[in-house]
Order: C-alpha cells, then structure tokens, then sequence
C-alpha cells in the first residue's frame, strides 16, 4: 500500500512494481573467486534503514528504477532509472 | 412475543413497516430502521448466545462493534452467514436467525453443565491438560466444542468490485467532531470523504441530548451532513475504516448483504474522530444477560426506543451514567445509581430529580442465574433489577492511530490510553483524542479539518464528558468469578493465574489466557485486563504496556476482500484463438500453465495412441499459437542474446533458426526455445509456452542492465500470431496444398530454416523445426487467421494432435521439458549440453556458477532414458533406488514416462546421479512402495541420427 516514484510515470502505488533485488551489485567476472560469486549470487544487504532497491514498473512503463526506500520508516526517497 | 418494551413513540425507527423474522425457531417481529440486536431486545429476548469456554447464558453488553457476545447463525434467502454480529445487522423481512456454539439453543444449552467444573478448566488448561500422546489426538473434539458458526461450504456470496478513492482528507467518525472537521475541511477548498461505521450520521448526539448551532444534536448532524454531501463531499454511512497502512492508504469496508464492498482510499490528510467506547466493570457474574453498558443502554432507548429495563441498577463511578438514568426515569423506569464516588453534584441532581442514589458503594455481583435479578453491594444490601447498566469509564478508539505506528501513553487523570507523538499525516480529535467536552471535542475537530488558518467552531450548550478515570479492580476478585473478556470467557481469575505463572508480558498474558483476542478485538475488555494485569504486578498502567493493534479494526468478510477477483477473473485463462475450432473438433481441453489447450481430440482411451501413429506414419497438425515469439531487434541484439542465452546465437545465420538454452545467473537451465533469425539484426525468441511472459522480462531484465536501450529493444509478439505445427512424413504434401508461395525443396528449404510466404493475403511465416522428430513445418499468421489456417491443413489431410500426444512423441524422441526434466539444479551439462561451458570464453548468465565446486562434481543427476522391464509405463516420480553400503538410497528419479505407439513399449526419461556414464546399467525404482525395474538407456528411443526429419 506504499506509494513509489517512478521517474517516467510519477507516483504511483506499489502493486505497480515488481521487486528486482538490491541495487550497487556490479557482476563479477568469470575469473572471480567461488566466495565472490557467491556473495554476488546470494548474499543480499537486508538493509535496516534507507535501502537501494531494483524495482521493475512492470504494470506501467516497464522500466527499471533505483529506488531508496527506508525498510524501517517505510518513506521513499529518490529514484532513478537503473539505465538512464 | 409482544414488543412489550417498545416505547410508543420516538427512536429513528419506522412504526408503519413491521418486519417479521425469527430466533432459534420463534416468529417475532420488529421494525424497518431496527438492527437485529434491538428487535430481540424489544421482543424481550434475553439470552442470544452461549459463551465460547463455558457455555454460560449471555445477552446484550453493547449496542455497536463493541458487543462481544450477540453473534449469530443468519439466513436469508441464499445468503448465509455464520457468524453475523447482532448489532451491526440490519433487521430485513424473513430474517431466520439462530443461536451458535450450543448444543440445542441458546436459552437451552445442554453444555452449559461445562460451567459447573469451570474451576477445573482455567486459563492454558488445554495447554497442559492435552498433551499425552499429543495435542491433535484431542483437537478435533475440543474444537467442535470451541469455536462459533458453521460455514455452510455451499454458501457463494457474490461480493461487490473493490472501489478506488483519493482524497485530501478522511475523516473517520461522523460525530460531532468528525462532523466539525469535515465541515471546516470542505470550507477551505479541500476534497473531503466522510466515513461513519454506524448507519446515520451523528455519532453520540444521536442519542444523548445536545444543541449546536441552535437546533437539537442529531438535527444538526443531519444537515451538516446534507450540506457536506450538497459541497461534493463524500459521506459513506455503514462503512467502517478497518486498516490504515503506508502513505496514508486506508482500507473500508461498506457493509452490504453478501459480505459488502471493500473501498481502498488513499488521503493526503486522515482526522480520526472515533470516538469512545465505554467499559464494563469487574464484579461478580457480571456476564449475565441483563447486564448492559450503560451508554449502550441510552443508545437503545434513544434510537430504537427500547426499555431494556423496568427496574435500572445503574454502576457507576462517573457523571456520564447520570445522564442514561435522567434518561430512563423520564421514560418511566425506576433507577437506583450505585456509585463508587460520594460528593459529586451529579449526585444531588439526580436525587433532585427523583433517583436514588447510594453514594461511595460498589456492586459487588449480579444476582439471578439465567438473568440478571438484582445486584448485592459490597455492603451487603441488595437491590433488585432487571437491568444492571454498567460504567467502568471509558477507552477512546484509537486503533487506526496505533496502526500508523503511533504509540499510545497512559493519561492517568482520565485513566485511559490516549494518542501519544502525533502521527505524520495523522490527526486524533474528540473523544478519541482525550476531549472533556462537547465544545472541545467540536473545536478540536473544526481545528483538525481545517489543517490552519481560519476556522469556525460550531456553538453548542456546554455538556462536559466525564472520562471516570482508571478501572476499578477492587471488585475484580470475590466469590463469584468476575469476567474480563466475555468473547473469550477470561475471568479476572485467569489473569491472576497468567501472572502466577509468569506470563507478565502484556503480549504474553493475551496469548497465555486470549484475553483480547477474537472479533471484537477486546473492545471492552484491553484496558479491564491491563489494570488487573498492573495491580497483580505491582506496577502502574503506564509501565503495563499495551498490546500492538493490527488490521483489521472490524471483522471483514472473505467475499468482500476477493471482491470481483474469483473463479476465473482470479487468475484469467489465456485462450488459443482457434478454441472454438478445436472445441468442435471434439477437443478436450485443459489448463496448461495459464493457457487453455486442447489435450487430446476425443475422449476415447487409445486418443493419445492414435495421435502418436498419426503423426509417425502420415501427418499431423499442432495448434502450437502460445509457444513464445519474442522479438528482439536492433544493432545490438545479437549481443543481449548472446549474454542472455547459454548458446551462442550471433554465428546464427539469417534465414536460419537454432535450439537454444537460456540460464539463470545460479547456473540452473531457465528455458529453452528456438531462435530464429529473421535479419542481421532481428531474431524471434520462441521460448515454452509458460515460459512467455519471464522470458521477456529476462530479456528486458538485461537489456536494461547492460545495453545501450536505443541499440536493441524486445517485444512480446506472441498473441498477435498464431502457429500451427504440421509435422509427419506427409506434412510436405500439406504444405504444398496451403500454397504459401514458398519453395519447399529441401535444398532450398533445409531443417532449421525459415521463410517468409503469404497465406490467405496476409504475411506468413512458415520455419522448418521439429518437436516430433518427424519432418515439420511451422507455419505462423496473424492471429485472425488460426482457424481458417487449421481447417484448410485439415482439408488437406492433417490430422489433429493434442498436446498429451505431443508429450508421448517428443519424450521417444528425449527432448526435454524445461521444469519438466528439469529443476532448479539441473545444469547444461547434466542434460549433455555441456559444449558451450567447455567453449565459450565471453560472458553470458550463469557462467561462473557452471564451474563452482558443485557445478564440477561427479555424481550430479544427468538426463537418461529408462527402458522399463515390464509392458506398463514406469510410474513418473519413481525413485531410482541405491543399495550400495547396504543403505537404501534415492539416486534419481523418473521425470516422464509414456506408451510409445511406434516402438510398441514403454519409454521413460529420469535424471539419475551420474547417468550418462550408466547405460546399460538395470535399476530398481520405488513408487509408493511399488517396485518397479528399468534399464538405463541414452535419452533417444527413436531414430538418433535424425533421418526421419527429411522423410
């Protein structure tokens, strides 16, 4: 029932959105230690407190966005597209 | 029964239009504008209902949401609702009510003898009593004796669409102050919804007396309300807030015959005017039917114009009571004021006007056994009494407020719970914020609406609201058992146990004893227990704590949350455009994933055989319209494809079309599909059917996350075609009938390649791919033209194949289904498809996870066929079975088993640990305890080197 910002379409409420993971997690190269891809692969932030999530307007625009979200608060700061 | 204590005149109800129904098999009757609470309190019904431990007799203690013991079984017509709540039901004509939760009636309930051993059942007995050799040996029979209604499984409510609604400003609670804030809100400008749970509009001044602005309270309410609605307000009645959530959304529930309607709001601003319930007070059976709120007593009297009583006990230990008894002595009733207090000028008042008042004295319990009699004091007198009203003070409603997160304090002087820290976005006024007065509570309200600037306060007479300060336990442990939360039977006793045991907590002592719990939420009962709770440890109630408050504030039916969204609008069907086709066809047809398709042509046993031999020896025609066709064009979609695909798809040739696997980023097989492509830069991926829709954002997942968004774009394209998949030794000669206008020579038109034709005028696009392993053609037109494209190949001689058939067909033939063969594990290499991993030095998803230590190890599930030893399919899921170190062991399983028409016996695919290097090797399979044995094989039955596909 929270309300997002999409950069493209403006406020709109969250059953719009769908939650892609978190955001700031560069992929690693093949060379890359097992424990590195493993921390890529499955290791989440699990923030308390302000969050950068990936989120997918996937009823509206069907971009990707950068969203911060406090997960305590549950207030929505800024968003970004995750491609601009 | 006569409507004996009916008054002759007043109440808000409609004297012309009597209603008939019925209660546990008695006609009686009652009025339009009754609720059916106050049609059985008119017809002098007493008990309704029989307690949830102990079976006691209940009756009447409120008048709204707060009333925890008046539920009933109600019927009419087709609609049937076990557990409608009394108060909160409109009376209607037919109305055939019964009591619940008895065994026989309510007035006559044979487990009422539970109440004699009640002091061998306190709090947790069950807990502790029930636990050899376990709880569920006892469960099933003590929870036919707990619990209240019976769903009847056949009832269908059929609820109303949920309804979307923003606004500036909610206000919740359409009494005065509610009134006031929405009447300041409207003024400044402001786009205003107005809810009220009652079914009119005034809230308290609809039964107890006041002037505003001029003219009587309830007068008032109503013009006001005219006026909001005349402004463009919006003033929704019978609907109550029942949750508020994030950004201010808040969640209604319109009550309704079947289940009402829910409505999602979403405020800039939310006013809370809810007002305040009052709470009984801990004596002595003081759960007998007859004993009744005093403040729910005036409300029956005044709006319904009911005399609940003839001989009133009112209790009290505040001024508020004094003005039900004023009340009920004009009325004719004879009223004795037991207060707790000695020397208010209340006291004098109401001795001036002719009702004894025993000063500074305390009920001590209710006497009578199936009703109330009398009550006997602490001193020892007695008084006799059909009605003993009761006044333990009050408790403001503010449950939407703490489910916004706010935290309620203690405020000693009124002895109640009030907001804390305002909420943003958020005000409380009225009673519900702590008001003293009528003046107060409309101020506070024209101030809250208004969110600043000018505002204007209605005028009324000064009536102040006397709070009566925090609960009085001294009365809580006599002889007889004091009751705390009539809904779930908890005495006073029960809490002083909890705390014996332990259980100090106040989160603890709800869960221990479930005081608190259930529909009414502990309306009545929360700040009750939370004193007792204080006193038995020696703490305030401000170090006592509360229990946190959870949507919904109301009961909500089921029907009313699902609304529209049943049955098939719940989760649509996607349909083939050709399904009337295939239905006339004599198609069964069943749900695969979300598509609806045909399963096999005709009903008969040997369909599926018939099909398969069809498609081996002559021709056969597939509606295959919901595979996939995802398009991906631009400069760089041979890229994105590349990274997203586990096959290498840029060497692809134009014109030419490549089975590909996709990956997740776990290294796991996330589908597979044909891709086509069409030019240098556009391909269509055409992935499972089921696989459509996360195949696309898969794509678009890594387009976005990688590429440059004006280089390569995807588009779903699928139900803007239809594909028929012909297919068989004979499909060649079918195609030449459809006339496409396309060269077919093998030479010109290879295995895994496409071309452009025409069909019927339009584009057509027909490739060579094969999910049979016969020679196959899949032709593909715009989707107006599936079925005229179906019943031309017919004409021509195909004929019809269902999708089981298909499954027998490709499973000869070891193609796998991805979730199928497939799970979650299952890596390239596993299904031998291993030559990518060992090739491809460039980045694609889910590289690195085909070379961690799992991915390497020996010993993985590989794809194998099984050759069953006996005439009868394998059974699918049958596990392969280990003896080895004389333990048994699962090795694998089978994934899919079909009779093969061609080969005359069963085939079999299993993914088995280390199966590939296993050929030849005979194993054991379980199912159920069944045992079964199969060869292992190569996963191919029917013609390994492909020949038949240029047959």
């Amino acid at each position: 029932m929270q309300i997002f910002h999409c950069p493209f379409c403006g406020p709109r409420p969250d059953a719009e959105f769908h939650y892609a993971g978190d955001a700031d997690k560069p992929r690693p190269a093949r060379d890359c230690s097992d424990e590195e891809w493993a921390r890529y692969l499955l290791m989440r932030a699990n923030a308390r407190g302000v969050a950068r999530e990936l989120w997918v307007h996937r009823a509206g625009c069907g971009r990707w966005i950068v969203l911060a979200r406090d997960t305590v608060s549950h207030e929505i700061g800024g968003s970004e597209p995750l491609n601009p | 029964m006569s409507t004996s204590r009916r008054l002759p005149a007043g109440g808000e109800i409609d004297r012309s239009r009597p209603l008939n129904f019925s209660f546990d098999g008695r006609a009686l009757s009652g009025y339009a504008g009754d609720t059916v609470a106050s049609a059985l309190l008119a017809s002098g019904v007493q008990v309704l209902a029989r307690s949830f431990k102990y079976h006691r007799p209940r009756g009447l203690l409120g008048v709204d949401h707060e009333e925890p013991n008046a539920i009933l079984d109600l019927r009419l017509g087709a609609r049937h609702d076990p557990n409608a709540r009394a108060t909160l039901e409109p009376l209607a004509e037919g109305l055939q009510l019964s009591s619940v939760h008895a065994l026989g009636t309510a007035g006559r309930d044979l487990l009422a003898v539970l109440d004699r051993g009640a002091r061998f059942i306190p709090a947790a007995f069950y807990y502790k009593t029930f636990m050899w050799p376990h709880w569920h040996v006892y469960e099933g029979m003590i929870r036919r004796l707990a619990g209240l209604g019976r769903v009847d499984a056949r009832s269908r409510a059929q609820a109303a669409p949920h309804r979307h609604l923003a606004v500036d400003l909610c206000v919740v609670g359409a009494g005065a102050a509610g009134l006031a804030a929405a009447r300041g809100a409207v003024a400044a400008g402001r786009s205003v919804l107005l809810v009220e749970q009652r079914t009119r509009v005034g809230g308290a001044l609809l039964w107890r007396d006041a002037t505003v602005e001029g003219e009587p309270g309830s007068r008032w309410a109503g013009r006001v309300a005219a006026g909001l609605e005349a402004a463009g307000a919006r003033v929704l009645a019978g609907t109550a807030a029942v949750g508020l959530y994030d950004h201010n959304a808040v969640v209604l529930h319109e009550r309704g015959p079947d289940g009402g309607r829910i409505w999602q709001v979403r405020a800039r601003e939310i006013v809370l005017t809810t007002g305040a319930i009052e709470r009984p007070l801990l004596f002595g059976d003081n759960d007998r039917p007859g004993v009744m709120l005093a403040d729910a007593a005036l409300e029956y009297l005044r709006r319904y114009a009911v005399v609940a009583g003839e001989r009133i006990v009112f209790a009290t230990g505040n001024d508020t009571t004094y003005v039900a008894a004023q009340a009920f002595a004009a009325a004719g009733a004879r009223c004795t004021i037991v207060d707790s207090r000695t020397g208010s000028p209340a006291q004098d008042a109401a001795r001036a006007a002719g009702i004894e008042v025993v000063a500074g004295a305390r009920v001590e319990r209710a006497l009578g056994r199936g009703r109330v009699e009398g009550a006997r004091l602490a001193s020892g007198a007695t008084l006799s009494a059909d009605l003993l009203a009761v006044s333990g003070g009050w408790t403001p409603l503010i449950h939407l407020y703490c489910q916004a997160r706010g935290r309620p304090r203690w405020d000693e002087e009124r002895g109640t719970l009030l907001p804390g820290e305002p909420v943003a976005g958020l005000r409380v006024a009225g009673a519900a914020g702590g008001a003293r007065s009528l003046a107060e509570a409309l101020a506070a309200g024209a101030h809250a609406g208004t969110g600043g600037g000018r505002v204007e306060i209605p005028d009324c007479d000064d009536r102040p609201f006397d709070w009566g300060g925090p609960p009085d336990t001294r009365m809580a442990f006599g002889e007889r058992r004091a009751w705390v939360d009539l809904q779930n039977d908890v005495t006073a006793k029960d809490v002083a146990l909890a705390v014996r045991e332990n259980f100090r907590a106040v989160e603890h002592l709800k869960r221990y004893t479930t005081l608190g719990m259930a529909s009414d939420q502990g309306r009545t009962s929360n700040v009750n227990g939370l004193a007792l709770l204080a006193e038995r440890t020696g703490r305030t109630l401000a170090q006592a704590g509360v229990t946190t408050f959870r949507p919904p504030f109301l009961p909500v039916s089921l029907a009313a949350v699902a609304g529209t969204q049943r049955g098939e609008l719940q989760a649509p069907l996607r349909r083939l455009p050709a399904e009337e086709v295939h239905r006339a066809e004599g198609a069964e047809l069943r749900e695969y994933g979300d598509t609806l398709r045909p399963a096999a042509y005709g009903t008969s046993h040997d369909a599926l055989l018939r099909e398969c031999r069809a498609a081996r020896e002559r021709c056969v025609i597939l509606d295959a319209s919901s595979l996939g066709k995802i398009e991906v064009q631009g400069p760089d979609a041979a890229a994105l494809l590349d990274f997203v695909f586990y096959t290498r798809l840029s060497n692809l040739a134009p014109g030419r079309l490549r089975y590909a696997l996709a990956l997740a980023e776990s290294g796991a097989i996330f589908d597979d599909g044909v891709v086509l492509r069409v030019a240098a830069e556009h391909f269509v991926v055409s992935c499972s059917s089921s696989h459509v829709r996360a195949m696309t954002a898969h794509l678009e997942e890594w387009r976005e996350d990688r590429f440059d968004l004006s280089r390569v774009f995807v588009h779903d394209a699928t139900p803007q075609w239809a594909t028929m998949a012909i297919s068989g030794p004979q499909s060649r000669r079918v195609l030449e009938a459809l006339a496409l206008g396309v060269d077919l020579d093998d030479a010109a038109f290879p295995h895994m390649s496409a071309h452009d034709g025409v069909f019927a005028g339009r584009r057509a696009r027909i490739a060579r791919v094969s999910f049979t392993g016969e020679r196959s053609y899949e032709v593909s037109v715009p989707a107006g033209l599936a079925a005229e494209l179906w019943r031309r190949a017919r004409a021509a001689g195909a004929e019809p194949l269902g999708v089981e058939a298909l499954g027998a067909l490709r499973c000869e033939k070891g193609f796998i289904l991805v979730g199928v063969e497939t799970d979650g594990e299952t890596m390239p290499h596993d299904i031998g498809m291993g030559r990518a991993r060992e090739t491809r030095t460039d980045a694609y998803l889910g590289d690195r996870s085909l070379f961690t230590p799992a991915a390497c190890r020996s010993g993985r599930r590989q794809l194998v066929g099984v050759a069953a030893a006996s005439a009868a399919p394998l059974p699918v899921g049958a596990h392969a079975l280990s003896r080895a170190g004389g333990r048994r062991r699962s090795v694998g399983w089978v994934t899919s088993s079909h009779p093969s028409a061609a080969l005359g016996r069963p085939v079999a695919l299993a993914m088995i640990e280390d199966g590939a290097s296993r050929h030849g090797e005979e194993l054991e399979f379980e199912h159920f305890g069944a045992m079964h044995r199969g060869t292992l094989v190569a996963p191919c039955f029917l013609d390994p080197s492909g020949a038949r596909l240029n047959v």
